[in-house]
């Protein structure tokens, strides 16, 4: 049995159906994100999961035992806010201290859970400040050891990086993420920003309108998803409208050009889906379908070459690793563009 | 000559105000005829009745502010907290004191809880002391309540209160050890104003017949000459003091910087 199992969650705010059967389980000391655009229902299944929102149906369990009906502070759940949350009357050593507080824990266990916590998170000497002296990345810090400081059961993180600005952004999931690991604690983390929940999870749990519409690992996420939603809410698609020739075997044409896919595919009009990835410039080796087109653009990122291109009238866009040897073509180049056909997403429609 | 017309503005407001307090000051000194003396106030403060009455009302005064805090302060926070919708009606209700005169209040407490009645608090001393205790609350509510609404304005009350529950807070704790202490320049401020407006109260405590210090202003202001103005000044004195320790309040608090985001 999972360490925390969610069941068939569901929540309603008078009319508005907002979590529908929601059912998810996780395993002890695993990290699951829960990705989706803006109003999906993570933040709500993440309250249900602390208790501040009482599910309307399904059961919340913890380690076997049903906690649906508990309040917020009986559940031994940590919680990190997006604005902080930090208490602004308490120094930061007293706003790590104040779940151990509440639980009885005496002043010189206090003060070494403290000391630890502000080593944990890397801010040693700032146990003395107040909140608003502190930068945003650091004020996190201290409502993460604030969180963890009394031990919880499970972790959890409302968007906690989506007020800090990029660069502190990424080393601070980086941080959160060998933490956890490091505690080995159950942890979900709400995001909506993909690269985000695909760079530190375990797994990711991709929701749409109030259900999970996948849930995998970050590799299977993002090369096999389960439904459109997925695949393009996960990462960057092309998508070229394909004509079907033969549904049984696989054949389409794209832009003209004929395209074996050697598998099945829906009869009547498909969209081909391929990462940026998965189209190399030029023909490639046996089997590969290639597709006229034109460079349109190239962006040098370094190690990495974006190109924007055109195939008939659709744009599309591929990313090449930089090899010295090679430099990249200039914008206008006609070529072809190939590609495998196992990479190729068939959606319907 | 907007500049000019600041000025004249300035110097009416001065006339206006500091005028009457001057002429007040300048009056209470000339109780010895012929030269400035502080006869007056040594008479006023070395009088037993005055020292009787403003230990009474200063009593009553914090009484009140310790029932005005465990009153707002929860009341305050879980209108906040739960009943968003129900804030325009109870800030309503927390004006009322203001239209109904204080002379209304206590007849409707006379009539309630005479001797005669289910509950004859004004049968003792004491339990006339709590009528009137709750009398000052009423007329300090809406002082105390927008201070302390004001206050909760600066912090995000529904954040933190989900933070603290999360680290296994109860409601007690939540509101002593993470509420109160955010609101308490509010709560001092409120705090100051009540203690003002029962220092000088004289209806209820006259109507209620309890040896206060508003009667006692009123009894010596009916007798004596320089007496009631040296009183006057000193009351005035009081009243300031208040005002600045709301003040000072303000300064002392180490994280207000925090609060104001
Ligand atoms: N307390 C509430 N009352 C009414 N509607 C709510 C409440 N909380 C959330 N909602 C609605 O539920 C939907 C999902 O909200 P939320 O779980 O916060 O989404 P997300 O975190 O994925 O952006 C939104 O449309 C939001 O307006
Ligand atoms: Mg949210």
């Amino acid at each position: 049995m999972p360490f925390l199992d969610l069941v068939s969650l569901q929540k309603s705010f008078g009319q508005l159906r907002v979590v529908k059967d929601f059912s998810l389980g996780i395993e002890k000391g695993e990290f699951i994100s829960l990705l989706g655009p803006s109003g999906c229902g993570k933040t709500t299944v993440l309250r249900m999961v602390a208790g501040f929102e009482t599910p309307s149906a399904g059961t919340i369990r913890i380690d076997g035992r049903d906690v649906t009906g508990l309040r917020p502070n009986q559940r031994n759940i940590g919680m990190v806010f997006q604005a902080y949350a930090l208490f602004p009357n308490l120094t930061v050593a007293e706003n790590v201290a104040f779940g151990l507080k509440v639980k009885g824990a005496d002043r010189a266990e206090r003060e070494a859970r403290v000391a630890e916590m502000l080593r944990l998170i890397g801010l040693p000497d700032l146990g003395g400040r107040y909140p608003f002296q502190l930068s945003g990345g650091q004020q996190q810090r201290v409502a993460l050891a604030r969180a963890l400081a009394p031990k919880p059961r499970v972790l959890l993180l409302d968007e906690p990086l989506s007020a800090l600005d990029a660069k502190v952004r990424v080393s601070l999931r980086n941080q959160i993420r060998e933490i956890q690991r490091d505690l080995g604690i159950t942890t979900i983390f709400v995001t909506h920003d993909q690269e985000e929940a695909l760079s530190i999870s375990d797994r990711v749990v991709v929701m749409n309108g109030g259900i999970a519409e996948q849930a995998g690992a970050p590799f299977e996420i993002y090369n096999r998803p389960a439904t459109r939603f997925v695949a393009e809410f996960v990462g960057t698609l092309n998508l070229l409208p394909a004509e079907v020739e033969d549904a049984a075997a696989g054949r389409v044409t794209v832009a003209g050009a004929p395209v074996a896919l050697g598998r099945p595919v829906p009869p009547g009009r498909v969209t081909l889906a391929l990462r940026p990835e998965a189209i190399h410039l030029g023909p490639v080796g046996d089997g590969a379908a290639a597709l006229p087109g034109r460079i349109d653009d190239v962006h040098f990122l370094g190690s990495v070459i974006r190109i924007q291109a055109s195939v008939g009238d659709r744009r599309i866009l591929l990313d090449t690793f930089n090899r010295p040897g090679l430099p990249p073509p200039s914008p206008g180049t006609e070529t072809r563009f190939s590609f495998n056909p196992a990479d190729v997403l068939v959606l319907e429609g | 000559m907007t500049r000019v017309w600041s000025w004249v503005a300035l110097a009416v407001g001065v006339v206006y105000f500091a005028l009457p307090l001057i002429g007040t000051v300048e009056f209470s000194l000339r109780k010895r005829r012929g030269e400035y003396s502080l006869d007056a106030y040594r008479e006023v403060l070395g009088d037993p009745r005055f020292q009787e009455t403003f230990a009474y009302s200063v009593v009553m005064a914090l009484v009140t502010i310790a029932f005005g805090i465990l009153l707002v302060v929860p009341t305050a926070y879980w209108v906040r907290l739960k009943l968003p919708r129900l804030r325009p009606v109870v800030e309503f209700i927390t004006l009322l004191p203001l239209v109904i005169p204080a002379i209304v209040i206590v007849f409707g407490y006379i009539r309630l809880f005479n001797t005669s009645s289910i509950l004859p608090l004004t049968g003792s001393a004491r339990g006339t002391d709590l009528l009137l205790m709750f009398g000052y609350a009423t007329l300090a509510l809406p002082y105390m309540y927008r201070a302390v609404d004001t206050g909760l304005r600066t912090i995000d009350v529904a954040t933190l209160t989900e933070a603290a529950q999360s680290l296994g807070a109860g409601w007690v704790t939540i509101l002593g050890r993470l509420i109160l202490p955010n609101v308490l320049v509010a709560v001092l401020s409120g705090a100051f104003l009540t203690f003002a407006i029962v220092i000088g109260e004289f209806t209820m405590a006259a109507l209620l017949n309890r040896p206060a210090f508003g009667p006692y202003m009123q009894l010596l202001g009916a007798n004596k000459a320089y007496e009631p103005a040296a009183l006057a000044v000193i009351a005035f004195a009081i009243t300031w003091a208040c005002m600045g320790l709301i003040q000072l309040a303000t300064r002392l608090q180490r994280h207000t910087r925090a609060q104001r985001r």
